[in-house]
């Protein structure tokens, strides 16, 4: 997020509750929280910490409409414009007059490029892929404990942060001075 | 925000912890398999290879190997291909449409669930590919250009509509699935001290970290998926029942099919997850998770849409006495009173009579009965395909030309293969994979878990007497 030379403070909570009021309190004092790892989804904590609302889902409603023009383009291209097939007396007409047998089609392909895409998105944002290296710095955190990070610095002293994370509940409060990109 | 009602009985019984929640998830994976694990692959991998050996056969020597003739010209093949499709269709509905009707007891079961559909549909994605013939031209069910110019595919068709039913079903469920394994593969990761298994998890994982920002958009992702997931899981078997219902053979040319195969889909799919579940619980010790109450509420979903198959095999009979067509009224009448009518009778014995047990809540809570009439909708739900196919073709408009079908040794074991890659893939999943959602488990401990639910009820108490 900022500079690669700030100074990380780590604050680590068992439980999900008291994680979210601590980044409440974090806040409240206003100290910018770099990221918080949990083990699980934790109701609320996006909003806690101010994140803004993923898009995902507007991407995905895009590729969705990809997949639909590409169903149409593909009847049309395929069936009424390169090879119009007459079976059983019934030939191809227009791309109107033949649509409802092309429901299916433009329905499956819709949502299989709205999946697939929006995965993918899902991947690239998160800079997840086969292989790469553990993101989160603790390994509990994917068992039962939950890792804040705290950017230090502005009227606060080191000490004042993690006194003050000591009493929000965090069981092991840490300074992490190594840069953090 | 835990609240839940306190009439609501716990999800997950026997005072859990989170870091309890990922031991016992983690347990098979990380401890060796057992004899017993060992005696069944071994077993499932005999009936595999079995299978392997009726394909080559088949694709050596050409279907004329299977029991077909010019009258029944589709038999097992498709018998099973709708079979093992209509499998698939639970995991779906578990994880996808029980998602977003917000119902927490799909968390210990979704999965597995979603395993076993991903391995159903392999199954039957094998039957189509081998009764080609050709399956060396198998590609010509896609859309791209070939050898012949600019011959392109019949999009009018069913059986090309089936195609990328089938296509789009397989593979986001694939991504559902992976998707929601990925923050499990990374507990695992975690957790694991020998560096070949380290490794592995690793590449598993994707390298996910659990980010605030990344559960954000994981949430968004699997919501969006829950609900592209649904419809298509309905289009699925409306897909399938149009191979059927677009021709113009008595017994198969009716507008009910769509609804009626889907809700057969579903009626066999939730059989077959109990039959795997029950069995897993019991192995893996997840009787706390996979609680009796689970296996309760899969017994009501079969329940339900065994009475709707039901309704539907009734209404059938009566519009094709109603309709006037002499020759659908023909097929009905034959398919009961016919040569063919044991077929018939177990479909409705098994399909419509076992599942009414079901109303009677110590049977419905039982293990040894759920286990046995799961069992018995599977046999049930292979003899409607059989009857739908078989006996809607062997007495066709032309009495000359009526026969009967009995299947070869091929035929047999190409399906007893199939049941046996089946539980080759689900043998090994179950000793690699995370068999239950943990991540997703453990948001619905503070609200659902036995020692939370004990404490909430402590709270409400202490301040109705204040």
């Amino acid at each position: 997020m900022a500079s690669t030379n700030q100074t990380i403070i780590n604050a680590l909570y068992d439980d999900d509750d008291v994680l979210l009021s601590g980044v409440k309190q974090v806040r409240e004092k206003g100290l910018e929280i770099q990221e918080v790892y949990s083990p699980f989804p934790v109701h609320g904590l996006d909003k806690a910490m101010g994140l803004k609302e993923t898009r995902i889902a507007i991407a995905a409603f895009l590729y969705g409409t990809l997949g639909l023009a590409t169903a149409i383009s593909l009847t049309y291209g395929m069936m009424i414009v390169d090879w119009p097939l007459n079976i059983g007396g019934k030939p191809s007409f227009s791309w109107g007059e033949n649509m409802p047998a092309f429901v299916p089609i433009m329905f499956e392909l819709t949502v299989f490029f709205a999946a697939h895409l929006m995965v993918w998105t899902f991947f690239f944002r998160n800079k997840i892929y086969p292989g790469a290296k553990a993101q989160n710095p603790d390994p509990r955190t994917t068992d039962d404990k939950f890792l804040m990070e705290v950017v230090a610095g502005g009227d606060h002293s080191n000490e004042d942060i993690m006194a003050l994370l000591k009493e929000t509940g965090a069981i092991e409060v840490s300074v992490n001075s190594a840069e953090h990109a | 925000m835990h609240y839940e009602a306190p009439i609501r009985k716990p999800l997950i019984e026997g005072d859990k912890s989170y870091h309890d929640i990922t031991v016992d998830v983690v347990r098979p994976v990380e401890s060796s398999a057992p004899k017993s694990w060992w005696l069944v692959f071994s077993l499932a991998l005999l009936a595999f290879l079995w299978g392997v050996g009726c394909i080559l056969y088949t694709i050596g020597v050409g279907i004329g190997t299977w029991g077909l003739n010019k009258t029944v010209g589709w038999a097992w093949d498709i018998t099973n291909f709708v079979w093992w499709v209509g499998i698939g269709h639970a995991g779906t509905l578990i994880s996808a449409v029980l998602l977003l009707f917000r119902q927490k007891w799909r968390m210990s079961i979704n999965r597995s669930a979603e395993a076993m559909t991903i391995f159903s549909v392999i199954q039957a994605a094998l039957f189509p590919g081998i009764h080609m013939g050709r399956i060396w031209l198998a590609y010509f069910v896609f859309p791209i250009p070939n050898q012949f110019g600019s011959l392109w595919v019949n999009f009018n068709s069913p059986l090309l509509w089936d195609v990328f039913a089938i296509s789009t079903y397989f593979s986001v469920s694939v991504v559902f699935w992976y998707v929601g394994l990925i923050p499990d593969f990374a507990m695992i990761r975690d957790r694991a001290v020998k560096p070949v298994q380290k490794h592995i998890y690793k590449i598993l994982s994707f390298g996910w970290g659990g980010k605030a920002k990344h559960w954000q958009r994981f949430e968004e992702v699997s919501l969006v998926l829950a609900g592209l997931a649904t419809p298509l899981v309905l289009s699925v078997h409306t897909i399938v029942s149009m191979d059927f219902a677009t021709s113009v053979i008595p017994g198969w040319h009716t507008t009910i099919f769509p609804p009626y195969f889907v809700a057969g889909a579903i009626f066999s799919g939730f059989a077959m997850v109990q039959t795997l579940l029950i069995i897993v619980r019991k192995v893996f010790k997840m009787e706390q998770y996979i609680t009796i109450q689970h296996i309760e509420m899969m017994n009501i979903v079969i329940m339900l849409t065994g009475s709707i198959v039901g309704i539907a095999y009734i209404t059938e009979l009566f519009i094709a006495w109603y309709s006037g067509v002499e020759y659908e009224q023909y097929a009905f009448l034959n398919r009961a009173t016919g040569p063919y009518w044991w077929a018939y009778w177990s479909m409705m014995t098994c399909n419509v009579f076992s599942p009414q047990f079901m109303w009677i809540k110590k049977l419905r809570t039982s293990l040894m009965f759920t286990f046995f009439i799961s069992i018995v909708v599977n046999i049930g739900m292979w003899f409607e395909r059989f009857v739908i196919i078989v006996t809607s073709l062997h007495r066709d408009y032309l009495p000359s030309s009526w026969s009967m079908f009995s299947p070869t040794f091929v035929d047999i074991g190409i399906f007893i293969g199939t049941i046996g890659f089946f539980f080759v893939l689900f043998l090994l999943y179950a000793r690699t994979f995370p068999v239950i959602a943990q991540a997703e488990l453990k948001t619905i401990l503070k609200s659902s878990g036995d020692n939370y639910k004990k404490l909430q009820e402590k709270q409400e108490q202490e301040h109705g007497e204040h």
